[in-house]
């Protein structure tokens, strides 16, 4: 017991404190649910490198820090014109805007909307309309699931809250915009978002993770995807907090009958970030896509884990991982495809590709096929390596510089995932970001080179 | 040799062939012509045994045994042969390995030697001429990664080692060039003998100027509808099938 | 589901044909395992000082040792002072010199297993170390392979007549401490072959060992150890089998190659211990470390793995590709029917530069057996260049059985290549309809498509292996079409 204890961390530590602020507006029930989340978390603790799940990430660096709960944020002083960089510019999107995990109604933008439609703060609806959201909330993510989605529930407070009803498509995409100022000293943050689509709904959700100024901060977000029959959701997520920051985050969907879900996962910032991607097929002709991308420079530690979960007959999944590491970073992929026995019919495909720039950097990657089911057609195919030596060559034979041909062929690799965004300026927005990222890759591996 | 009389058949509950009368002798060549979803490839399948199809009425007498009784490879060895349209890949098994075990099977179940090695292939290299297959073919899997051409070409190849009595094209000439056809048809020509029935399946006539039927049969909504001569496929040609259905509409009206 | 498919799950009746017990006079050990038990069974075999030390402190390791749980496999707990350690038939004190010294029963038993051990003398080629039990009974060929300087025997003469061989060796791939039954191996093992090829020499026949469980409750903990010297070849077969007992009886057995420079080692195995009834009684539990290591430069090692039988399969036969340049191969076929489970696959270890692996896996899951693959493919930071490629494809007939892939595959070497494939299928009605269209029964057909799809891992192994292996295959799934 002594050595769970050790793992909590200092994360009991302002439990009772927030309880007690929150508790004057949060119903009984609510309440009820953090209890129970802490009292899991403190009987189980977190995951060590002997846990199947977390054999490549060590996650002590998160554990050996104190971060003090956001409790109440003031806005910190932030300004429009500091998060609108972060807006893609898509004036015409819902943005909501969360400064170190607080809404901020003044900075976000939020239009007119259809009959029936919530998007707003998740702690405005709970204080306002719980009723809305109640019965919904974990239950695609109970509160144990595992240790981090444990601990955003035990200090659940705000995040987005998306309810689409029958029948309605909300045409400009939702940005959840996440932004960390860095300048309230390590600190934590547990964003709890709900996307509720309902039958033959259809919506985009993008979420966005970003920093104003450099600090140390943990944040850990989880979001719940519910989707009703023939719903169709996609869903973006883009994490590129500071380089001292933690990142552990769940998104977890339950997909109802022919619905359609697509997910997106691009993470490209963090000392430590790890991504659990849970997608749930459980309705007759379900089809889910995960697609993403993660790069790590210098000594940062990527880790993404997607599970899908073929439910029910004739359901269809596509994935694609990309991975990019460079310096001494380590990256992590587990794929997971489960077939269970009455999932007839399943058509599942995964890939996940690595490239690595750097002779010190390294990779772990299992993709992993779990067939309960005789009648399914399941593929997987990993493969790690660098750039080719042949391209490069002929690009240096053309006269390209070798590091520019370099980037060329790394922003190559990249593209396949970035081409699948459908939202023209997140497409943008993530070329400019890569192009400035990759530029300076792989330079260790030239002679002479900086 | 065929009889087949009133024959209903109903795939996944839906009724497909309402009552299919037709008769084919030794030496006979029938065509069986109708536009997509009238229920040709329905009676190419039922005839050979597929599971999924069900029977719900009428009978088929195959040389004087009830056809419908038989397993499937039963019915192979009797000398019943169904040229796929969609010949199925099976990978790592090879095309001489393959057809050589099917060869013996009949062999066996006609009362004659299973054949060796070496007379196997000599027998082989023999039939290679008849549909101008490259002999590389031989060698590797089943269709695996075959052309659309080899494919059907090896169909027919598989029928000139087998020897059927009754062959059964099921739209052997879709997706061929006119190169392809005209080789595929010059083999099936020279499978032609008095003791065999060939029965072909298409929904163009242009397969059949180069393999002339003795009878042509359209096939509309699951049953026959008009028979008649070789000129009952160019007739066709010309005004299409609109025109048999009016006709027939015509007829019920 | 179409009565094709129901068809193709009802083949799995097929009696274990080689069931059945020999009458000899065994000289057996009391249930149960303690110091003592091992100072018995090492005296018992007049062992040398250094092997008794290694065994107690294999013993005193393992007593602090859990049982691994992560495999994908499940089994009521075995109960490790139930087992006997030690069984021989009673014979002559020093051991025979020729066949005719054997006992009559126990070389009756090889012929009803088809390995006759005077036909294999005269007519095959192939030298036989036969373990029965826990003794090796007879090798053949001894003289004509000493000639060349070769060393094929049991382990047990090897401890006497080579023990400067056996300390050098003994241990260096699979320590002591290695794994939990690798641990209880090291501290039991009561018998195995020994083989060693000098330098230079191409061993100019199949080497073969035959293994076979016959006493009620034994386990059985053989070990085996090949040395190819630099520049030498030798091709090894090991086939087991085991009589039909409602228990279920442990196997824990080690093997460890070592190739040097330039040496290479082709290991092949089919495996056919008892499965099991069909309501999962009995059965073997073959939990079985195998590990080459490539240690020279340009060596090479290569398993290929037929595994039919058992209850539960738990082995990763795999490479240490230490020496630069060296290659590390896997091939497997694995088959489950009826309630067997198979948790195998292969570790390749890329240390040296250059080193290449390549891994093809084809499992079989019927009736309600699962199937998994487990392959961990590591290359360590100063592996430049190395490549890996790895196939792994699963077949499943019928809709109760399971098949599972953990692929690990860990680079840290940015100049190396690593590729992974896998895919999940079925037979599909489609191929045997077209089969049967063709004459071939539907018995026929699964067996023909399921060898198609086995073909790139029985090219693997020498023709006598593979047309048996062709032949269990068949055995296995018999009943899984109807």
């Amino acid at each position: 017991m002594a050595e769970i204890a050790e793992r909590t961390g200092s994360f009991l530590e302002g439990f009772d404190a927030f309880l007690r602020s929150a508790a004057s507006r949060s119903p009984e029930r609510l309440q009820a649910m953090r209890r129970s989340a802490i009292d899991r978390l403190a009987s189980t603790g977190f995951p060590s490198k002997r846990d199947e799940e977390w054999k490549y990430t060590n996650i002590s660096p998160v554990l050996e820090r104190v971060f003090a709960p956001v409790i109440t944020s003031q806005g910190n002083g932030v300004a429009r014109r500091d998060v609108d960089r972060f807006t893609f510019g898509a004036v015409a999107w819902h943005t909501l805007v969360f400064i170190d995990g607080h809404f901020s109604r003044e900075l976000s933008t939020l239009h007119p909307l259809h009959d029936g439609v919530i998007i707003g703060s998740l702690a405005e609806t709970i204080d306002r309309q719980f009723e809305a959201i109640e019965p919904y909330l974990a239950r695609v993510t109970p509160h144990d699931t595992d240790a981090f989605t444990a601990l955003n529930t035990a200090f659940l407070r705000d995040g987005g809250f998306v309810f689409v009803p029958d029948a309605v498509a909300i045409e400009s995409p939702v940005h959840l915009l996440y932004v960390a100022t860095g300048g309230t000293g390590a600190h934590m943050v547990h964003p709890r978002n709900l996307i509720v689509a309902r039958e033959n709904s259809a919506v985009t959700v993008v979420e966005s993770f970003v920093r104003i100024s450099d600090g140390v901060c943990f944040t850990n977000p989880v979001t719940e995807i519910v989707m009703g029959p023939h719903a169709s959701v996609e869903h973006y997520k883009l994490q590129d907090e500071s380089p001292d920051a933690y990142h552990v985050g769940s998104i977890h969907s339950r997909q109802g009958r022919d619905s359609v879900y697509t997910s997106i996962c691009v993470s490209l910032g963090a000392a430590l970030s790890r991504h659990n991607i849970v997608s749930t097929l459980d309705g007759k002709g379900a089809e889910c896509t995960l697609n993403g991308l993660f790069t790590a420079t210098g000594t940062r530690h990527v880790d993404v884990h997607t599970t899908i979960d073929h439910l029910q007959p004739n359901c269809s999944s596509r994935e694609v991982y990309k991975g990019i590491l460079d310096g001494r970073s380590h990256g992590v992929f587990n794929g997971k495809i489960i077939v269970r026995p009455d999932a007839q019919k399943s058509d599942a495909r995964q890939t996940n590709k690595n490239l690595l720039l750097d002779g010190r950097a390294r990779i772990n990657t299992k993709p992993q096929l779990e067939i309960f089911a005789n009648d399914v057609k399941c593929t997987h195919g990993a493969t790690v390596g660098r750039l080719e030596a042949e391209s490069l060559f002929y690009m240096r034979s053309r006269g390209i510089g070798e590091q520019t041909a370099r980037a060329i062929l790394t922003k190559a690799f990249a593209s396949e995932i970035v081409d699948f965004i459908k939202p023209d300026p997140i497409r943008a927005h993530l070329d400019s970001v890569l192009h400035e990222q990759i530029e300076h890759m792989g330079e260790a591996m030239i002679p002479g080179g900086a | 040799m065929l009889k087949i009389r009133g024959l209903r058949a109903s795939v996944g509950g839906k009724e497909i062939l309402k009552g299919v009368d037709m008769a084919v002798n030794a030496g006979e060549v029938h065509a069986i012509m109708g536009p997509n979803g009238s229920g040709k490839s329905t009676l190419a399948h039922v005839l050979a045994g597929r599971e999924g199809y069900v029977v719900t009425g009428g009978e088929v007498v195959y040389e004087g045994k009830n056809l419908l009784e038989l397993a499937p490879e039963l019915r192979a060895r009797e000398g019943v042969f169904l040229a796929f349209q969609y010949p199925v890949e099976i990978p790592g098994v090879s095309n001489t390995y393959f057809l050589k075990a099917s060869l013996n099977e009949i062999r066996k179940h006609r009362g004659l030697e299973e054949l060796d090695a070496v007379d196997f292939l000599s027998l082989v290299r023999q039939k290679l001429k008849i549909v101008d297959i490259d002999q590389d073919l031989l060698n590797r899997p089943v269709n695996a990664g075959f052309s659309g051409g080899e494919k059907k070409r090896n169909e027919i190849f598989q029928m000139a080692v087998l020897e059927p009595r009754l062959a059964i094209l099921d739209e052997t000439d879709s997706g061929l060039d006119i190169d392809a056809l005209r080789t595929i048809a010059g083999g099936v020509n020279k499978l032609r003998s008095s003791d065999k029935a060939i029965m072909v399946v298409t929904h163009y006539q242009r397969l059949l100027h180069y393999i002339v039927p003795d009878f042509v049969h359209v096939l509309l909504d699951g049953r026959i509808v008009k028979s008649g001569g070789k000129e009952l496929a160019l007739e066709l040609e010309e005004k299409g099938y609109d025109w048999v259905q009016e006709e027939v509409g015509a007829q019920s009206r | 589901m179409s009565t094709e498919t129901d068809r193709i799950e009802q083949i799995a009746t097929q009696e274990y044909k080689y069931g059945f017990v020999t009458e000899v006079d065994t000289d057996v050990a009391p249930p149960g395992l303690n110091e003592d038990v091992i100072r018995m069974l090492s005296a018992k075999k007049n062992e040398p000082e250094f092997m008794l030390e290694w065994r107690l402190k294999a013993y005193r390791h393992w007593l602090t040792m859990v049982e691994p749980t992560w495999a994908n496999v499940h089994y009521p707990a075995i109960d490790y002072q139930a087992i006997r350690y030690y069984a021989a038939p009673r014979m002559k004190p020093k051991g025979p010199d020729s066949l005719d010294e054997v006992d009559k029963e126990i070389l009756r038993t090889y012929e009803k297993l088809g390995i006759s051990l005077e036909e294999q003398k005269r007519l095959t080629g192939v030298a036989v170390d036969a373990v029965f039990d826990s003794v090796s009974v007879a090798t053949t060929f001894k003289d004509k392979l000493a000639g060349l300087g070769i060393i094929f025997c049991s382990f047990s003469e090897a401890v006497q007549q080579h023990p400067e061989l056996i300390k050098k060796y003994l241990g260096s791939v699979v320590p002591y401490s290695d794994n939990f039954f690798a641990t209880l191996n090291s501290a039991v093992f009561s018998d195995g072959s020994f083989c060693y090829i000098p330098k230079g020499v191409r061993c100019p026949m199949e080497l073969s060992t035959y293994f076979r469980i016959n006493t009620a409750d034994v386990g059985q903990f053989e070990r085996t150890l090949i040395v190819a010297e630099e520049g030498s070849y030798v091709s090894y077969l090991e086939g087991c089998t085991a009589p039909i007992r409602d228990t279920n009886q442990l196997h824990a057995a080690v093997v460890e190659l070592v190739a040097l420079d330039d040496a290479t080692i082709k290991y092949s195995t089919v495996q056919n211990w008892y499965p099991g009834d069909k309501e999962g009684r009995g059965g073997i539990y073959n939990f079985v470390t195998k590990r080459g290591k490539c240690v020279g430069a340009r060596s090479k090692i290569s398993w290929t793995q037929v595994e039919t039988g058992s209850a539960i399969t738990w082995k990763y036969p795999g490479c240490i590709l230490q020496g630069d340049d060296s290659i590390g191969e896997f091939y497997s076929v694995a088959v489950v029917n009826n309630l067997q489970q198979a948790d195998t696959g292969t570790k390749m270890i890329h240390i040296g530069k250059n080193t290449r692996s390549t891994i093809v896996s084809k499992g079989i899951s019927a009736g309600r057996g699962q199937n998994s693959y487990r392959g961990l493919v590591k290359i360590l930071k100063k592996a430049s260049g190395a490549r890996n490629y790895s196939q792994c494809d699963s077949l499943l007939i019928g809709d109760k059985c399971g098949a599972h892939t953990f692929p690990y595959l860990e680079v840290s070497n940015s100049s190396s290549q690593v590729e992974h494939e896998a895919s999940t299928s079925k037979i599909s009605d489609d191929q045997l309809f077209y089969c049967r269209q063709r004459g071939i029964k539907s018995e026929d057909a699964v067996n023909m498509i399921v060898n198609g799809y086995c073909k790139e891992v029985f090219k693997q192994l020498p023709m006598e292996f593979a047309v048996e292996a062709q032949k269990l295959l068949g055995v296995s799934l018999e009943g899984s079409v109807g």
